[in-house]
């Protein structure tokens, strides 16, 4: 394949790629937690919240998720910074509203694999914290979500993979990401075939990398528990 | 910050036809990828590891790359080689509206394809045994056993598969075509409202993903009838009606 000296572009693209899709992963991770912890809450007002937050997302396209953040957020952050005093333009980098819109797609989605995960830990660990008078935050953080880890991590790869596979629509808004630097590639060449296969040579390349590591991710979450069920 | 009722209900009815546009997208595309994974699913069962080679590879390159790089390859790709540019298939290939259609039933197919070959492999190993000791052959056994419990065991999963693909029709939009996502980004251009016409858009995505997940649940039962049979069963056949 003769990508004619625009190599270079691809790959600084795929930098920015995989800088996105790390950074929208940790922030959709804690997204889900707080949604998933929202969702078994015993408060009513949580509940709502969780359930408005997951249904919302999950039934609406993540380019237009994307498009959305990109182009709404100025008037939602002039709005609220005109309350403070301030009255300059404001705008969101693509990158910043990129990480934005994954992370709540991407959190709208763990928020269920964390609650389930969440819910197949047996209720007698945490009667048991709590009778060892651990607060509610203690019996969380050292019984629920070191355990959680290994329950949602499955569900949470698949996750990551399709996160991977959104940085893609990013482009859309002129982040200089893998799929936009190829349509510049694209311009200057007139090759779209040869640039866009070899860009999804690079995805594939970076979905199998994720794919190895999350195995090797889950055979060490489970290295606990091998052999001993056999 | 001002919210205008008015720009959504003045560009409600173009939303509407946007929606039709996506609802054809994605029940065009959801027929042939079914029709697609069918022969895609049996090859990926098949014991024979050069059967299983093309099919791998085809779910491997279609789950693996995003589906916004395929629809470009489809798009501005075909019009790299001027072999396909004198074919018959070019005034097919020219249209984003086809191209959006081959590249989603291409891409669901995958999907699809998969979840099949779950379910295949789910099916209780006595029904395929007791099928073959009736005497039936391949094509029988795949029509009568096999292909109408893979569809029952793959249902739920099923439905899911199409709501990420109405949610992948947004995409659409980046080949021009005037889909709901589409038809927005046009509106926007004109009004400069982002937040409203975006936020109606969403609610139409979520109305018809709300629709979509009811067909489901209907076809779910209808498949797996024969799971709830206590809810029909006739009287007459009830053990418990049987008089001495």
């Amino acid at each position: 394949m003769d990508l004619q000296g625009f190599g270079h572009l691809l790959i600084s693209g795929a930098w920015i790629t995989i800088q996105l899709a790390v950074c929208s992963l940790f922030v959709g991770l804690l997204f889900g937690i707080i949604g998933a912890s929202a969702k078994l809450s015993s408060s009513k007002i949580a509940n709502t919240l969780g359930n408005g937050y997951t249904l919302f997302v999950r039934g609406m396209p993540e380019l237009l998720l994307v498009l959305t953040i990109y182009f709404g957020s100025s008037a939602v952050l002039m709005a609220i910074a005109s309350l403070f005093g301030y009255d300059e333009y404001i705008e969101l980098s693509p990158f910043v509203a990129g990480v934005t819109a994954l992370s709540i797609a991407f959190g709208a989605y763990a928020t269920e694999v964390f609650r389930s995960a969440m819910m197949e830990i047996p209720k007698g660990q945490r009667e048991a914290a709590v009778a060892l008078g651990m607060t509610r935050f203690q019996t969380f953080r050292r019984i629920v979500l070191p355990q959680v880890w290994r329950l949602a991590l499955p569900g949470l790869g698949n996750l990551f993979l399709v996160l991977l596979k959104d940085t893609a629509l990013v482009s859309v808004i002129g982040l200089n990401e893998l799929m936009r630097q190829t349509a510049v590639a694209v311009g200057n060449t007139k090759e779209p075939f040869t640039f866009y296969f070899a860009a999804a040579m690079v995805y594939l390349l970076m979905t199998s990398i994720s794919m190895a590591g999350l195995y090797l991710l889950e055979r060490r979450a489970n290295r606990g528990y091998q052999g001993a069920r056999a | 910050m001002s919210w205008e009722w008015d720009v959504i209900i003045e560009h409600f009815p173009r939303l509407l036809q946007g929606a039709i546009l996506t609802l054809e997208l994605v029940l065009f595309s959801g027929f042939a990828g079914l029709m697609l994974a069918v022969p895609l699913a049996l090859m990926r069962v098949s014991s024979k590891p050069w059967i299983q080679a093309l099919p791998f590879a085809y779910i491997f390159f279609f789950r693996g790359t995003p589906l916004l790089i395929q629809i470009f390859l489809v798009y501005y790709g075909s019009s790299q080689f001027e072999f396909i540019k004198n074919s018959a298939l070019w005034p097919i290939l020219r249209e984003p509206y086809w191209c959006a259609i081959i590249t989603f039933a291409l891409h669901t197919a995958a999907y699809i394809a998969e979840l099949l070959r779950g379910a295949i492999q789910s099916i209780p190993k006595g029904e395929i045994e007791a099928a073959k000791a009736l005497g039936m052959s391949y094509p029988m056994m795949l029509r009568r056993i096999i292909l109408p419990r893979a569809f029952g065991i793959m249902m739920p999963a099923y439905g899911n598969e199409v709501i990420l693909m109405l949610k992948g029709s947004a995409l659409a939009s980046t080949i021009t075509l005037l889909d709901l996502t589409g038809m927005a980004r046009t509106i926007i251009a004109r009004t400069y409202t982002p937040l409203e016409i975006f936020l109606a858009a969403g609610v139409i995505y979520l109305i018809i993903s709300a629709l979509l997940i009811l067909l489901f649940r209907f076809l779910e039962k209808r498949f797996n009838r024969h799971q709830h049979w206590p809810n029909e069963k006739p009287k007459d056949l009830d053990p418990q009606h049987i008089e001495n």
